[in-house]
C-alpha cells in the first residue's frame, strides 16, 4: 500500500466527533479533529481513547515503530499539557503524531508500556521533564535527571537560572553489601 | 550515624531495582565514569559468576538542559547547541535541525546546498561509523585496525575542518543554505582521502574479518531480532544488523537521496558481528554515493534568497538602511517562524534522528525535541546484554554506538 493511500484511510477512518457526540463514520476512538501536517497524519484525541486508539494503529495498521512521546506546555491554556506522540510503519513508511490535552492538576496519559517495550525509558523522561504521570508504568525514576531533583525543568514555570539544592556528601559504599 | 541512616536520608544518584536474586549472585555496578562506556552510561549488572542476568542502564550523567536552553535562544542560536548532539557526526544534526526549521517556514533550499548537505551528511556518516567500528575493535585489543580507522577519519577531520573551520562543531549549516561554499580545490582533495579510506578499510578488513579472536568475541553475542529491535525502539544499523533494510534515506528521502544509487547493506542475526559488518558496508555505501554527489554538483548560489532567515550581506548592511534593519532584526529578534510544529527525521549514524519543534509565531522557539537514537537505544540495550558474559558488555555496548552527548542531551 502507498503511503498516499495508508495516509487517507487512517485519515477517513479516525473522523472527528461532531459536537453532539456521534459521527456518521463510526470512528474508533473519541478523535477531536485530524489532519495531514508536512507529511505526518495528525490526530487529537481524548486521553481515555489513546490506548485503544494506539493498540489499533499498531494491530491492524502496521504502526510497529514507538518514536518518541514528548509535551507542550502552554501555560496560558486551561489544559496546560499536550502530550504528543509519534509513531512510524515500517511497512507503510508513514508516521502518525497524535496528541491529547491534559490539565496541570491532572496530568496523567496511560502508558504504552504495554504495547511498546521503548515507551519505557521516553515516558520516563518526559515524567522528569513535564511531570507527566503514565498510568501503568511503574518505573518512573528520574532517567535524565537524578533522585531528589525538585521539579520538572521543561515546564515554562521553572525558571531557567533555577539552582537546585545541594546533595550532601555521600560516603562510597561497597556494591556487595546486601 | 549508622549506614542505614545515610542511605534513606540522602537520596541516591539513582534508585536501582536490581537487589541479588538469588544467594550465589552479586550487584555490580559498572560506569558511568569507565573506560568501556564511552560517554557516560551506568549500568548496574546482577551477576551470576561471569555471566549478566539483569542489568539497568541508567543515563543522564552529561545532561545539560539542551531543550530548555533552546526555549531562551533564537532559532538561529541553536545551530551551535545541536552540533553537541552526536559530535561524531555533527553536520547530520545541523542539517536535520535546519531542514526543520526550513518546513516551519516553507522554504525550499537551492539545489546546490541540497547536494552539498547530503554529500557531507554522508562525510559525516563515514567518520562517525570509523570511530565507532575504531573503539570496538581496541576495545577488543585490534590496536593496529583502532589506529589505520582513526587516521582516516582525523585526515576527514582536517578536511572538513578546511570546509567548516572546525574539526568536531561544525555549526556550518544555517537555516536556508550553508555558512560558506567549498573552498576551491577541497573536492580533488575529498578524491584522495577517499582513495586513501578504501586502502586503509581493506587493511582493516583483511586484520579482522576472519579472524578467529574478533568471531568469537562478535559472533553469536548480543543477537537481537527483528520483532525485539522494533519492539524496544531500535533503528539504523542496529535494526538493519537483524535483516531488514529499513534506512530513512531509502524509505522517505530526504535531501537528494532519491536521485542517488545506493545499497541498504543489513545483517543476518542481529549479533555484534553484523552491526561491524553493517557499519563497514554502510561507509562503502556511502563513499559510493559521495562520489555520485561530486559529479552531480550544480553550481549555484548556497543561500536562499528569503530575509526572513538569510543574513544580508556585509557590504550591504554597511551601506543601506534595510539591510541593516534586516541583520539587526535578524541578530535581536530571530528569524520570525510560522507558528505551527513539524517532526522531521533525519537517518542519523546511529538510528533515527527525529527533531520535534514547536514555534508560537516568534523568533525563538516554543519548544524543541529530540528523539535521539542513542537514548531510545539505551532504553532496550538490556535486550543485548542480559544473558551473555561480563566482557561481551564491552563489545555489546561499543556495537551501539551511544553518543553521551545526543543521549542525555
Amino acid at each position: 500500500m502507498g503511503t498516499e493511500a495508508l495516509l487517507e484511510r487512517l485519515h477517513a477512518q479516525y473522523a472527528p466527533v461532531t459536537a453532539d457526540g456521534d459521527s456518521a463514520e463510526a470512528p474508533v476512538g473519541a478523535v477531536r479533529s485530524r489532519g495531514v501536517s508536512h507529511g505526518v497524519l495528525v490526530l487529537e484525541l481524548d486521553r481515555e481513547a489513546l490506548l485503544d486508539t494506539v493498540r489499533a494503529l499498531r494491530d491492524q495498521h502496521g504502526f510497529d515503530l514507538f518514536l518518541d512521546v514528548t509535551a507542550v506546555d502552554w501555560p496560558d491554556a486551561p489544559l496546560r499539557f499536550e502530550v504528543v506522540w509519534h509513531f512510524y510503519s515500517t511497512a507503510d513508511k508513514v508516521r502518525v503524531r497524535l496528541k491529547t490535552r491534559v490539565a496541570a492538576d491532572d496530568a496523567e496519559v496511560d502508558s504504552l508500556t504495554s504495547l511498546y517495550g521503548s515507551a519505557g525509558y521516553m515516558e520516563r523522561e518526559c515524567h522528569d521533564m513535564y511531570g507527566i504521570r503514565f498510568r501503568g508504568n511503574d518505573d518512573l525514576r528520574p532517567i535524565l535527571l537524578y533522585e531528589g531533583f525538585r521539579g520538572h525543568p521543561l515546564r515554562k514555570d521553572y525558571p531557567k537560572q533555577k539552582e537546585q539544592p545541594l546533595v550532601p556528601y555521600r560516603p562510597p559504599q561497597s556494591a556487595l553489601v546486601r | 550515624m549508622s549506614a542505614d541512616l545515610v542511605t534513606s536520608a540522602i537520596p541516591s544518584p539513582i534508585r536501582t531495582t536490581l537487589t541479588p536474586s538469588r544467594e550465589d549472585t552479586v550487584v555490580v555496578n559498572i560506569g558511568p565514569s569507565h573506560p568501556a562506556t564511552h560517554g557516560t552510561v551506568q549500568i548496574v549488572a546482577e551477576l551470576d559468576g561471569e555471566k549478566v542476568l539483569r542489568t539497568d542502564v541508567h543515563c543522564g550523567y552529561l545532561h545539560r538542559g539542551f531543550e530548555k536552553e533552546c526555549e531562551d535562544h533564537t532559532w538561529h542560536n541553536l545551530i551551535p547547541y545541536v552540533d553537541r548532539l552526536n559530535y561524531c557526526s555533527a553536520l547530520i544534526n545541523n542539517f536535520a535541525y535546519c531542514e526543520g526549521v526550513e518546513k516551519l517556514m516553507g522554504i525550499e533550499i537551492t539545489p546546490r546546498t541540497k547536494y552539498l548537505r547530503t554529500l557531507l551528511a554522508e562525510y559525516s556518516r563515514v567518520a562517525d561509523h570509523l570511530t565507532c567500528v575504531a573503539a570496538q575493535l581496541m576495545e577488543l585489543g585490534a590496536m593496529t585496525a583502532f589506529l589505520y580507522l582513526v587516521t582516516v577519519r582525523d585526515h576527514m577531520y582536517e578536511h572538513l575542518a578546511a570546509i567548516t573551520g572546525a574539526r568536531v562543531t561544525y555549526s556550518y549549516g544555517r537555516i536556508g543554505g550553508l555558512a560558506y561554499d567549498v573552498p576551491p580545490g577541497w573536492f580533488a582533495r575529498l578524491e584522495e582521502i577517499l582513495v586513501e579510506y578504501e586502502d586503509y578499510v581493506a587493511r582493516v578488513h583483511a586484520l579482522v574479518d576472519r579472524n578467529r579472536i574478533f568471531i568469537d568475541r562478535m559472533r553469536d553475542v548480543g543477537v537481537l531480532s527483528t520483532a525485539d529491535a522494533l519492539h524496544w525502539g531500535f533503528t539504523g544499523p542496529v535494526l538493519r544488523s537483524t535483516g531488514v533494510p529499513r534506512d530513512l534515506r531509502r524509505d522517505t528521502p530526504y535531501l537528494a537521496y532519491a536521485e542517488l544509487d545506493f545499497e541498504v547493506p543489513v545483517g543476518i542475526k542481529g549479533d555484534n558481528y553484523d552491526r561491524y559488518y553493517v557499519r563497514m558496508r554502510e561507509m562503502d555505501e556511502s563513499v559510493y554515493m559521495m562520489r555520485q554527489l561530486v559529479d552531480l554538483m550544480p553550481e549555484g548560489p548556497i543561500n536562499v534568497d528569503d530575509h526572513r532567515c538569510v543574513f544580508p550581506e556585509k557590504q550591504l548592511v554597511y551601506t543601506e538602511i534595510e539591510s541593516l534593519i534586516n541583520h539587526f532584526k535578524l541578530v535581536m529578534e530571530g528569524p520570525v517562524v510560522p507558528a505551527g510544529d513539524v517532526y522531521v527525521a533525519h537517518e542519523g549514524a546511529n538510528g533515527e534522528l527525529g527533531f520535534y519543534m514547536v514555534s508560537n509565531g516568534s523568533g525563538t522557539p516554543h519548544k524543541v525535541h529530540v528523539r535521539s537514537p542513542s537514548f531510545v537505544h539505551m532504553g532496550g540495550i538490556h535486550r543485548m546484554l542480559d544473558g551473555y558474559q561480563l566482557a561481551d558488555i564491552v563489545t555489546s555496548f561499543g556495537s551501539v554506538n551511544m553518543i553521551g552527548g545526543e543521549c542525555d542531551r
